[in-house]
């Protein structure tokens, strides 16, 4: 049995690595993913405190697929914008689109 | 009490008028517009007489009084210990000036028929005349003194409209613009004393027979004074009271039935109405400070006979003469002197009460004639100069003897009404001090005096054929004649009216007696002065008058230019006022005031400004400050 602890090191790594390829990448798509490793890494953390804590109950693990199925609803509006985006500055970098702040 | 029920429609049905006229007058004839705002002023007049004849016909109480009577009243806005009432009040005088108002705004509505005939805004001029009626009905009829000077300032504001009706003309707005700053700056002082009044003796009712209700608080002496002296300033601004007279000869720029009106009959003389409303205040707790009122009637009822001799617009001759017999009222009701004894008020100590309100009654009447026989003339001529007149009885006779006899009236010969009334004030005034009723007998002199000098020069002396070429003066129409010859009857009849029976100081009834040695020396005065003016003024040339005015050329001047009032005023509002209080204020306002919160607006920009950076639209940026927040709050908690 694969002992707890590495799925919380497997999440963080995760989580890390979303949060700097959040910062350093300029693609926007490659953002996206970035921002998707960081709910994974969240979502490992519910199913891997659920079975930790409260082994009989199952919130943690409904909390994932609650989870899940938001984030999918979120990427797809953000690939709708990254279109937009494409399709008005003809670039697909978030340095294109500094002029929205206004 | 249920038999004066009906007396909330005296007040409904002008305000109904006016409201159906205001909404709906464009779009009716003239002649509807007219009959609706005639009619019902018609009824209210019907109404007023009934209340009056049951008011006056009801029995008297024990102690031989009318007793007062509040068919309604109601709390309009209550604020705790104070309360703001608006009601009904029937009494003698409020009765009396039921019948004066509603008498004389019948008699000017159906005048208007024919002197305002075809002119633009008829419909226009109906409904303020409604409006004017209506508030002058409530000002008298108010129960209270803050419900009285609700209405004081809608009758300021009715007049206001009506002076400047013919409002393309330029001299119309600047007379309407100075009636009602000028009344307005007066009012100031009558809110500042009805407050003052409020504040301590906790009440503004008129019903002062409540047990302690002025008397319990500190400082009764002085405070109570003092305010009632500061509402007599705002009565003095409503009845061109000197100095703040200036406003009445401007108002003639409206059209001359309303002059008749509000400018003459009843608007004017509603300080004097002010003042005999909180007369038993006056005579119980500041007698003293009657003598103001005294002084100031005196010098005012001077100073505008002496003006009115030199005029030559016939409207202001009517004008000053109205201001200095509203003086005449004033004086009358301030020579009342303290009762002796156990009668707080003594009919004959308080003679001039009833003189007073009697001669309101009848001033109103004749004063109203004449102002609608100067209405008749103009109208014929189509000029308000007398130099444009002359001559004229042979054209206008049923104007030229409605004339005769309200100058015969107002210069006190009997047996017209003036004659009466003006007596009694002759007699009050001797009774308080010689000094002033000889000075009061000077003044009725040459109040017979420029009068008769006006009836000459209007219907006697060289008629001015230049001014004739092409349209011959012809009687009125009518509906103006009758009007005419109404107050003239009321003129010869009122004066027998056995006034001291329904008006009197302590509301007992009061015989009048004529006091032969004053009567006399009165008549004889006014005889003497009739006479003097028609040695001076009758023939066709007019060489005695010509050479006083080379004698007295500056004196002439000066009266002409009303002795210069108006300068006066105009160099202390805009010299000093606008120069030395105004503009340092306004230089205050501007930079002080306006600076204060100019520099907090510059601050909020700036500081605006200086985070706008922050928002740059770099998303990575955003997400390194967001990392570094949650990692900081991350650590403080679990320092924590």
């Amino acid at each position: 049995m694969v002992p707890v602890q590495c799925y919380f090191v497997l999440s963080a790594l995760l989580f890390f690595i979303g949060v700097f390829g959040f910062i350093t990448r300029r693609n926007l798509i490659a953002m996206l993913i970035s921002v998707e490793l960081i709910l994974n890494a969240v979502d490992i953390n519910f199913a891997a405190f659920n079975r930790l804590l409260f082994p009989d109950s199952m919130e943690g693990m409904f909390m994932t697929l609650f989870s899940i199925g938001v984030s999918a609803a979120e990427s797809a509006v953000a690939i709708a914008i990254i279109i937009n985006v494409y399709r008005n500055f003809k670039s697909d970098s978030v340095d294109s689109i500094k002029n929205m702040k206004w | 009490m249920e038999i004066y029920s009906y007396s909330f429609l005296i007040l409904l049905l002008p305000a109904l008028s006016f409201v159906i006229l205001a909404l709906a007058g464009m779009k009716m004839s003239h002649k509807t517009a007219g009959l609706i705002g005639t009619t019902s002023l018609g009824l209210v007049t019907v109404l007023s007489y009934l209340t009056a004849f049951s008011y006056f016909s009801a029995d008297r109480m024990a102690d031989g009084t009318f007793a007062t009577v509040v068919p309604f009243n109601f709390t309009w806005l209550p604020l705790g210990r104070l309360h703001f009432d608006m009601g009904v009040l029937l009494d003698p005088i409020s009765v009396m000036m039921l019948i004066v108002i509603s008498t004389v705004s019948l008699m000017v509505h159906i005048y208007s028929f024919g002197y305002m005939h075809g002119e633009k805004g008829f419909q226009r001029y109906y409904a303020f005349l409604s409006l004017f009626t209506m508030s002058m009905l409530g000002l008298v009829v108010a129960t209270n003194i803050f419900q009285m000077y609700m209405f004081w300032e809608l009758v300021g504001v009715s007049s206001y409209l009506l002076i400047g009706f013919y409002y393309p003309l330029k001299p119309a707005i600047a007379a309407s613009k100075k009636a009602f700053i000028v009344t307005r700056f007066a009012d100031m002082f009558f809110l500042i004393g009805i407050l003052l009044f409020g504040f301590y003796a906790g009440t503004f009712s008129f019903d002062f027979t409540v047990e302690g209700s002025v008397r319990e608080y500190a400082g009764a002496a002085f405070i109570l004074p003092t305010a009632l002296v500061l509402m007599f300033i705002g009565g003095a601004g409503k009845s061109a009271m000197f100095p703040l007279h200036i406003w009445l000869p401007d108002a003639m720029e409206g059209p001359t039935p309303v002059s008749a009106l509000i400018h003459a009959a009843t608007m004017v003389v509603a300080g004097v109405f002010q003042i005999a409303r909180m007369f038993p205040l006056w005579i119980n707790y500041a007698p003293q400070s009657l003598s103001i009122v005294v002084w100031v009637g005196v010098f005012t009822a001077f100073y505008a006979a002496a003006v009115a001799c030199a005029q030559s617009d016939i409207k202001r001759v009517l004008a000053f003469s109205t201001i200095s017999q509203i003086a005449f009222m004033m004086v009358a009701l301030g020579v009342c002197l303290p009762g002796h004894g156990e009668a707080v008020l003594d009919n004959h100590a308080q003679l001039g009460y009833m003189a007073s309100m009697f001669h309101l009654f009848t001033h109103a009447m004749f004063k109203a004639c004449l102002f609608l026989g100067a209405g008749c003339i103009i109208h014929a001529v189509h000029s308000n100069e007398m130099s444009m007149m002359g001559g004229l009885r042979k054209y206008m006779p049923i104007t030229h003897v409605t004339f005769l006899i309200s100058c015969l009236a107002i210069a006190g010969i009997p047996p017209f009404s003036g004659f009466f009334s003006k007596d009694e004030i002759l007699t009050a005034c001797m009774q308080y001090s010689p000094v002033c009723g000889w000075i009061m007998t000077g003044v009725a002199a040459m109040t017979a005096f420029y009068m008769f000098r006006l009836y000459y020069g209007i219907f006697w002396g060289t008629e001015n054929k230049e001014a004739h070429e092409h349209h011959t003066p012809h009687e009125a129409p009518l509906s103006m004649t009758f009007p005419l010859m109404f107050l003239s009857v009321v003129t010869c009849l009122c004066g027998f009216l056995p006034f001291g029976h329904f008006v009197s100081a302590s509301g007992q009834a009061y015989d009048i007696h004529l006091d032969w040695t004053v009567a006399g020396t009165s008549i004889v005065i006014a005889v003497c002065s009739i006479c003097l003016a028609t040695y001076i003024y009758k023939g066709e040339s007019q060489p005695i008058a010509d050479r006083l005015y080379k004698t007295f050329p500056k004196l002439h001047r000066a009266a002409y230019k009303r002795f210069y009032q108006d300068e006066i005023w105009q160099y202390v509002t805009h010299r000093i006022i606008f120069r030395c209080v105004s503009t340092p204020v306004a230089w205050f306002d501007r930079h002080v005031v306006d600076g204060t919160f100019n520099f907090l607006a510059w601050g909020a920009n700036e500081a605006g400004e200086s985070l706008r950076p922050w928002q740059s639209g770099d998303v990575r940026q955003y997400a390194v400050w967001f990392l570094t927040g949650t990692v900081a709050l991350t650590l403080v908690l679990l320092a924590i």
